[in-house]
């Protein structure tokens, strides 16, 4: 079956423990996550959790369905199915040699990035925004020589009214 | 009202109607060992190992139809439970496992006989608790009961710190629990129902395969009703046994790799199933490609991970086994008695001419003992009533085809996991639950010897079980399989060192009979059985009988290997 990447909100108990019950479903059932982001919500004993991994369709329903099974798991939002707003933050650190800084500044203001930190010889920028904006950044930077990434896993919300 | 925490605990547990639990004291329960004897209403069996207190339990919980409840120590006492939580929980049976925890201030320490049980059964688990404030203790353990036994069962582990079993509290008896991340499904969805009703009257070769999901959720009248009223033949999962009546002229025995050459046939050339409790597992479907070519199936589950999760079906309906089935009777109820079970005949001619032909069949010699015959000669002269248990291999399967379950909650075994050594502390659990009942173990000469230290638990508590070796001295399926699929190599599979079980019964104060002879099964079934207290019966059988019908794994299950 075609596999395709699946974006799913998860919202759980904020207990010691849930997000060990959910890594352990996916390793114990061969699931695969490719990102994941997890934080607490606007209600202290809730938290979110953003997870993105490929699969095929029956997989997603049995993930899914698996996750709901959690007891600590209040809801399982799969985000592929509707519209919605996806971003992730990186911190990229690049060399930045003197007659390299204009270009490398021109590519962050093109890409609405910011220069967080700069040393004699590198330049640390922030980067927000979808997966593909980040792979369509980092493959101009490349050649300017990236030393070290720091990459958050994807979060997202819908593009509805409504929890 | 002050409590300590083993008193809140006590008190809890008999709130739910649990009148015995099994168990195994050690340093972190002491407290509540203790208080448990301080008072007579709760009874406690004193298990010799803590894997025989988890499989008593689970027996305890389908022979009671309550929820089971083991108590252990911390550390290994908590480790030595993992393989009876994991077999209650491949089965889904409604447990609740109570382990003594160093206290909270040690706990990371690497204490001595600290584990991190949670971590460690989080996987084999419904559910499980870490308890650290002891004002949550009673609500935990109320949350723990009614997670086990709603929705689909399944074992929950409570983590009980020393210091917290240790506390004094203000007591109040907690509130029922509501929990907003937790709310099974039992009613189903009605157009689903008013589907399910068309694609019975449509199917010219319907089939019911019922499994462990009917009997625990009750429901082998409603399936006995509907087989009836439609004319439909049912088959079971091992699990499933006794949700239909075994002497029913509709029978078609047990499903899969085991399963009697009608039952595959049927589902080979069925154009329905109606699939109520069962997960399609694969020792039930063979090739999964290749189950059930022509059939449409309808799949009646609480779980929604158990539909299409091997097999994709046409008419998934995610409801409580019995309620769904109430509704869809309740439907069929008005519709034209002639629409329900039309041209039925020729499917029915059809299966019957299979159960002629190729039926479940042994050959019985006057010189050595067959094992199929010691449990055919057992339901006979049990006239079916007995609950039996089984340990896992070739004594569980010609304990399912021969002992013809009639009733539910009958017939105890490790279906999903397979533990061996299952048995015997089943069969002690089953009668703590029902001492009025006959208890047979049908066993393996190699799986009794895995738990056969509770031979001391039956004789001290009374608890009469008796046990029918078959006796092969062969670790038997295994040996099967060499034979069949590894050349006859029988590796590591002969067992011809083994004890003496007549003297190993008197050694523990039970009782013991030997049986080598075809002439002498009966005499000794019927002495066996008659005789007071704990029994062993030890049958030297026919060293390399196999079970038949097989499905070869991953064959198709109209492809099976017969005698």
């Amino acid at each position: 079956m075609e596999t395709s990447r699946y974006l799913l909100s998860i919202l759980v108990d904020n207990e010691p423990g849930v997000l060990s019950r959910i890594a352990g479903l996916f390793s114990g059932r061969g699931f695969n996550i490719d990102s994941l982001s997890v934080a607490t919500t606007d209600e202290p004993d809730v938290s979110r959790i953003t997870m993105a991994t490929t699969c095929d369709a029956q997989i997603i329903e049995q993930i899914k369905k698996q996750l709901h099974k959690l007891i600590n798991v209040i809801t399982v939002n799969d985000l592929t199915e509707k519209k919605y707003v996806e971003r992730q933050l990186a911190l990229v650190k690049v060399h930045a040699k003197p007659e390299k800084r204009a270009e490398i500044l021109r590519i962050v203001d093109i890409f609405r990035c910011r220069v967080v930190d700069v040393g004699h010889s590198h330049y640390t920028i922030e980067i927000s925004g979808d997966s593909g904006k980040h792979q369509a950044f980092l493959s101009l930077l490349k050649p300017m020589g990236i030393i070290e990434i720091a990459s958050t896993g994807a979060i997202a919300l819908a593009r509805e009214m409504g929890k | 009202m002050k409590l300590t925490g083993a008193q809140i605990l006590i008190k809890m547990i008999k709130a739910q109607g649990v009148d015995t639990i099994f168990g195994y004291p050690g340093g972190a329960t002491i407290d509540i060992h203790d208080e448990i004897v301080r008072h007579n209403d709760l009874r406690h069996i004193l298990v010799r190992h803590e894997q025989g207190a988890v499989h008593a339990a689970d027996a305890y919980s389908r022979a009671h139809k309550t929820t089971g409840v083991a108590l252990v120590t911390s550390g290994p006492g908590a480790t030595n439970t993992v393989t009876g939580i994991a077999s209650a929980h491949a089965d889904s049976i409604p447990m609740v496992v109570f382990c003594g925890q160093v206290p909270t201030g040690l706990i990371g320490n690497d204490a001595f006989q600290e584990v991190d049980i949670v971590g460690i059964t989080r996987p084999c688990t419904k559910h499980n608790y870490l308890v650290k404030d002891p004002e949550k203790l009673a609500a935990t353990i109320q949350e723990a009961f009614y997670i086990a036994r709603s929705g689909r069962p399944g074992p929950v582990l409570v983590d009980l710190p020393k210091d917290i079993i240790q506390a004094e509290i203000d007591f109040q008896m907690p509130e029922e629990p509501k929990l907003r991340s937790y709310k099974p499904n039992y009613t189903p969805n009605k157009k689903q129902i008013a589907k399910v009703v068309e694609m019975i009257k449509d199917a010219r070769r319907p089939v019911i395969f019922a499994g462990g999901g009917v009997i625990l959720s009750r429901a082998s009248e409603e399936i006995t009703r509907l087989a009836t009223m439609a004319r439909i033949p049912v088959t079971t999962s091992l699990m499933g046994l006794g949700a239909f009546p075994g002497t029913d002229p509709l029978w078609l025995g047990m499903l899969g790799m085991h399963g009697t050459f009608r039952a595959n046939m049927s589902i080979g050339h069925c154009d329905l199933i109606i699939a109520v409790g069962v997960r399609f597992d694969d020792r039930v479907t063979g090739n999964i490609a290749k189950f059930a070519p022509h059939a449409a199936i309808i799949q009646i589950d609480i779980d929604p991970t158990s539909i299409h999760k091997n097999i994709p079906v046409q008419c998934p309906i995610v409801g409580d086994c019995k309620t769904t089935l109430e509704h869809i009777l309740f439907l069929m109820e008005k519709q034209d008695p002639k629409d329900l079970a039309v041209d039925r005949q020729p499917w029915l001619d059809q299966i019957d001419q299979w159960k002629q032909t190729t039926p479940l069949k042994y050959d019985q010699k006057a010189d050595i003992i067959k094992p199929q015959f010691v449990v055919e000669k057992l339901w006979e002269i049990t006239k079916g009533e007995a609950i039996i248990t089984t340990e896992v291999g070739q004594n569980q399967m010609w304990a399912a085809q021969y002992y013809h379950f009639d009733r539910p909650n009958h017939f105890i075994t490790s279906g999903g996991l397979g533990v061996m050594g299952f048995g015997l502390p089943a069969a002690i659990g089953a009668k703590a639950a029902c001492p009025d009942k006959l208890v047979v173990d049908v066993a393996g000469d190699g799986s009794i010897q895995m738990n056969i230290q509770e031979l001391m638990t039956a004789v001290e508590n009374c608890l009469d079980v008796k046990i029918v070796i078959l006796n092969n001295r062969y670790l038997g399926m295994v040996r099967q399989w060499q034979e069949f699929f590894y050349n006859k190599a029988y590796a590591c599979t002969n067992m011809e060192s083994a004890p003496d079980f007549v003297k190993l019964a008197d050694a523990y104060g039970a009782t013991g009979f030997r049986c080598t002879e075809p002439a002498c099964v009966e005499d000794t079934l019927r002495k066996g059985l008659a005789t007071p207290g704990t029994v062993i019966m030890d049958f030297v059988v026919e060293r390399e009988e196999s079970v038949y019908p097989m499905v070869p794994a991953g064959g198709a299950l109209t492809e099976m290997l017969l005698v």
